[in-house]
């Protein structure tokens, strides 16, 4: 468990927030959007256990939620499985080809995994659209069931609420106590630098291979949760554009940080629904926070408020002390 | 079954004509490779707005001939001009500040920059298709049992002239040499006296010029939009990486190779996995041979 109590509270008051955010805003389009945030935060903290924590890059995770959604679609609307057992099926199996390809995608590095891996998500993405027998191709797949529970069927956004971020928040916990463990030090040994790591006995191309699996069954099982919240999925979700957005969430919340990309979710997934009037806008917005928060913010976010807090609390402190003195 | 020899000869024709139309996508693919390799050489970074370049290139022609209706000479040359502005704004405002940093930063910067210029590409010239007129007729000509439109030859005479041209840049001025220098070793370079800041810059200007000309030449038979430059790119990048990050003859055939495989496997197999096939060839290369495919035979990195 996490042993810091101050990290424990702000978990305790994040969960209390979720939990009576629907008190809020009760019914509408606006619950609908929160699931959304809800998922987009669980893709989010699976890639940043990969980019932030391991340094390895993937533009390729849209791939593994498509993974997850359309196996657990096909699965449950074509062959009538349950969705649970679909969801774990899904997972497992995302699981295996992650753990495959994990080994020679992990051995290339930098811009070569970059385009490694975007490879692999335009070929996955190519497959969702060509194999219309299966997946119903670009005009998606339809008649998904929900989640149900013993005859307590998941089907309104506000079940959905509940069912998405019960799994966020339980994720965001385990991840958060991972990456404070052994294996997340050895994680940000790789990634300030291998050699080091595998000196101090770390097995790098093992760990790197099993950070990206556990990131891509995580992206797989937010990929269920979709297909079956949404009750309809279509490739279109799960292109190289969406990859760039989940990369984008990551480097605005902050790499590395547990926080971090929940908050570049929220404001990725909220954006373009409060910017509805200038559409087309927001890829332009995107590409600029890339661009500007690498360069000027490279801690994201929740690091640059951090920062300017603890400038503000200096100021205010020598103020303080200037004005005892004085 | 009685062998009449009908069948494969139609088979043999069919993939003729295959490999013949690969020939000019293959070249496109060649120059923008030869982009990446340039500025990976010259700063060890891969530029992933080097198909927005391309992008530029198409879409820039098409506004200044329909909207201006500048001649189309003038139309090619002002939109080569203004897409090497683009690059070289851009490594200035994005890549220069960003020197010492790591690879991360870096791949993240210039997807960064690609999405911005491909949105306001978008902003400014719409979201429709485009295509410009060929440069000159469109009556296909036949060679060899084959056909092939006019179009096809230009490409594949531009893209040997700039390649010519590049080679003769790189081996025969004081400013490509000095590029390669610094493609050896950056910091013997600038221990001899190299502007090692400057060739950086050149290195950008050259690359957008290149993508911006694959982008003309190809679009009066590809069409254009404002999405074109992802895939290009991308496929540009493959054919780099099957030439070993070269920017001479390796990823020249890498990027032939590539347009011919694609070509065949598209009339051959499916068109609808005609994509997937240069990046399952891209992964291939990546997993078994990272150095590319003649590292023995081509050792020039610049």
């Amino acid at each position: 468990m996490v042993r810091d109590v101050n990290s424990l509270v702000k978990y305790a008051i994040f969960s209390s927030a979720v939990l009576l955010a629907p008190l809020l805003f009760s019914g509408g389009y606006l619950m609908n959007v929160l699931v959304f945030v809800g998922i987009n935060t669980l893709l989010a903290v699976a890639l940043n256990l990969l980019l932030g924590y391991a340094g390895q890059i993937s533009l390729g995770h849209a791939a593994f939620f498509g993974l997850g959604a359309y196996i657990s679609g096909v699965a449950t609307a074509t062959y009538g499985m349950n969705p649970w057992a679909a969801l774990l099926s899904a997972a497992a199996a995302v699981g295996l080809v992650a753990f495959a390809i994990g080994f020679p995608i992990l051995k290339l590095k930098g811009h070569y995994l970059a385009m490694a891996t975007l490879g692999f998500g335009i070929i996955v993405y190519i497959v969702f659209n060509e194999t219309v027998d299966i997946t119903g191709g670009p005009s998606g797949l339809s008649g998904i069931p929900n989640f149900d529970i013993s005859g307590f069927v998941f089907d309104s956004d506000l079940k959905n609420y509940y069912l998405v971020w019960a799994v966020t928040l339980v994720t965001i916990l385990l991840s958060a106590n991972l990456v404070n463990s052994r294996i997340g030090r050895a994680l940000r040994a790789i990634n300030s630098s291998e050699v080091a790591a595998r000196v101090m006995g770390v097995n790098v191309s093992l760990l790197k291979v099993q950070i990206f699996t556990l990131s891509a069954v995580i992206s797989s099982v937010a990929g269920s949760l979709y297909a079956h919240t949404m009750t309809f999925i279509s490739p279109a979700s799960f292109g190289f554009n969406f990859s760039v957005e989940l990369l984008t969430m990551v480097v605005i919340g902050g790499l590395g940080s547990v926080y971090g990309p929940l908050f570049g979710a929220v404001l990725l997934t909220l954006l373009p629904e409060s910017l509805r009037a200038f559409q087309d806008y927001d890829i332009i917005v995107y590409g600029l926070l890339l661009v500007l928060i690498t360069m000027y913010m490279p801690g994201g976010l929740v690091r640059g408020i951090h920062v300017v807090t603890s400038f503000a609390r200096s100021k205010f402190a020598s103020e303080v002390v200037k004005n005892a003195q004085g | 079954m009685p062998n009449c020899g009908c069948e494969t000869e139609t088979m043999s024709h069919q993939i003729l004509q295959y490999a013949l139309s690969g020939l000019s996508t293959g070249a496109i693919y060649s120059l923008i490779g030869i982009g990446f390799a340039i500025i990976y050489n010259s700063t060890g970074i891969i530029n992933f707005a080097q198909g927005e370049f391309v992008m530029l290139g198409g879409m820039m022609t098409y506004f200044f001939l329909s909207l201006l209706r500048l001649p189309m000479l003038a139309a090619m040359c002002l939109s080569i001009l203004l897409t090497t502005a683009v690059g070289v704004v851009f490594e200035r405002l994005a890549i220069r500040p960003l020197r010492n940093a790591n690879p991360l930063s870096l791949v993240i910067i210039t997807i960064g920059g690609s999405i911005l210029i491909r949105g306001i590409a978008m902003l400014q010239f719409g979201k429709d298709t485009h295509s410009i007129p060929a440069f000159s007729s469109n009556e296909p000509l036949v060679i060899a049992d084959a056909t092939i439109l006019p179009q096809n030859l230009w490409i594949l005479g531009i893209t040997f002239l700039i390649i010519a041209a590049n080679r003769y840049f790189f081996y025969h001025t004081i400013n490509g040499k000095a590029m390669r220098a610094c493609s050896h070793n950056r910091r013997a370079a600038s221990l001899v006296g190299i502007g090692v800041k400057r060739m950086v810059l050149i290195s950008f200007a050259i690359s957008s010029a290149l993508g911006s000309i694959a982008g003309i030449i190809t679009a009066p038979l590809t069409m254009t939009s404002y999405d074109v430059g992802i895939m290009l790119g991308l496929k540009g990048f493959c054919a780099a990486i099957i030439g070993g990050m070269s920017s001479g003859v390796g990823t020249v055939f890498g990027g032939l190779l590539l347009g011919i495989f694609e070509s065949l496997g598209a009339g051959l197999i499916s068109s609808g996995y005609k994509d997937a096939i240069a990046f399952i060839i891209l992964l291939l290369i990546l997993f078994i041979r990272p150095q590319g495919l003649f590292r023995k035979a081509e050792t020039e990195r610049v």
